[in-house]
């Protein structure tokens, strides 16, 4: 009883702040709208017993995607009024074409519980006993190792993609020059002078 | 009791919305971006919705590996982002086809 009303919960605040995320006039509502839908989500995932995607799901996306989001959106300087102009010329076409969406995931789903398609073997059953993290873990790190190296490999070209993308040399600025200081030597730098009475001295 | 139907339900309407945010938000390209990510996350819940229901655990294996890609997504889409912000000082979708030719 406990869960379904905890369902409920998380499953009505999902797709309300869902909602909002895409409504909003301001976006830095939008990524704090879709925080929360990130946050019931997790607790949607915690009802069924997948805790490891669960708490993936709030260090990896509210940890740092929407923070990504939320840098992104103040440190731009836009004017967010000019971008709303155009919502309500596209609303009619998007509302159709969500509508004839849900009809057919709709038709999928009925489909899917009248056929009775039963899965003839399982590829890696729950065992009863061990958690849920140490489950994923021996089938991450043996069965599915290369592909996730491969995940890896994916984050990584993403950092470098991104680091490549918006790096770029100011000329009105002038940054430390690593090589030039630590080439520089106190021979090179200072000078013994000895001036004479009243000569004064070039420099 | 909770059954699978309840979770199939709610990642529709989470999809939807993300189809329905790609549309609406055709200025801009933030709140696009951030319907992507619904539509993800509802592809998500899909996945391990199905993984604890029928006693499977490499649905949320898979999960995972499409969290990985949801976060490179983001990562290389904001970056596009600021770097066409800079260039062209609006984040206006509706001015990106001047880019061909």
């Amino acid at each position: 009883m406990i869960q379904l009303l905890a369902f409920y919960l998380f499953a009505t605040i999902v797709c309300l702040s869902g909602a909002l995320t895409i409504l909003s006039r301001n976006p830095v509502h939008s990524v704090l709208w879709l925080i929360l839908a990130f946050f019931n989500a997790a607790g949607l995932m915690v009802l069924v017993g997948a805790e490891f995607i669960a708490m993936l799901l709030v260090i990896v996306y509210v940890g740092a995607v929407a923070v990504l989001f939320l840098f992104v959106v103040m440190m731009l300087d836009i004017d967010f009024t000019e971008l709303r102009a155009g919502v309500m010329k596209y609303a009619a076409v998007g509302a159709l074409l969500a509508l004839a969406l849900v009809a057919e995931i709709i038709v999928a789903v009925g489909a899917w519980s009248a056929g009775k398609l039963a899965l003839g073997r399982r590829l890696a059953p729950v065992q009863d006993g061990v958690p849920n993290i140490e489950a994923i873990g021996q089938l991450l790190y043996t069965r599915y190792l290369f592909v996730f190296e491969g995940a890896g490999l994916v984050l990584l070209v993403a950092m470098i993609g991104a680091i490549v993308l918006t790096y770029r040399k100011r000329s009105d600025v002038r940054p430390q020059n690593v090589g030039r200081q630590n080439a520089r030597r106190a021979k090179d730098a200072t000078r013994n002078m000895n001036p004479a009475v009243g000569q004064g001295m070039d420099l | 009791m909770i059954s699978l139907t309840h979770y199939l339900v709610v990642s529709a309407i989470l999809f939807t919305m993300g189809v329905l945010g790609i549309f609406m938000n055709r200025k801009n390209l933030i709140v696009i971006l951030m319907a992507i990510e619904l539509i993800l996350l509802s592809v998500n819940i899909n996945f391990v919705a199905f993984s604890s229901f029928l006693n499977d655990l490499v649905g949320q294996v898979f999960a995972m590996f499409v969290l990985t890609v949801a976060a490179g997504e983001a990562a290389i889409g904001l970056a596009i982002l600021v770097i066409y912000f800079r260039g062209r000082g609006t984040i206006s979708v509706d001015d990106v086809n001047r880019m061909k030719g």
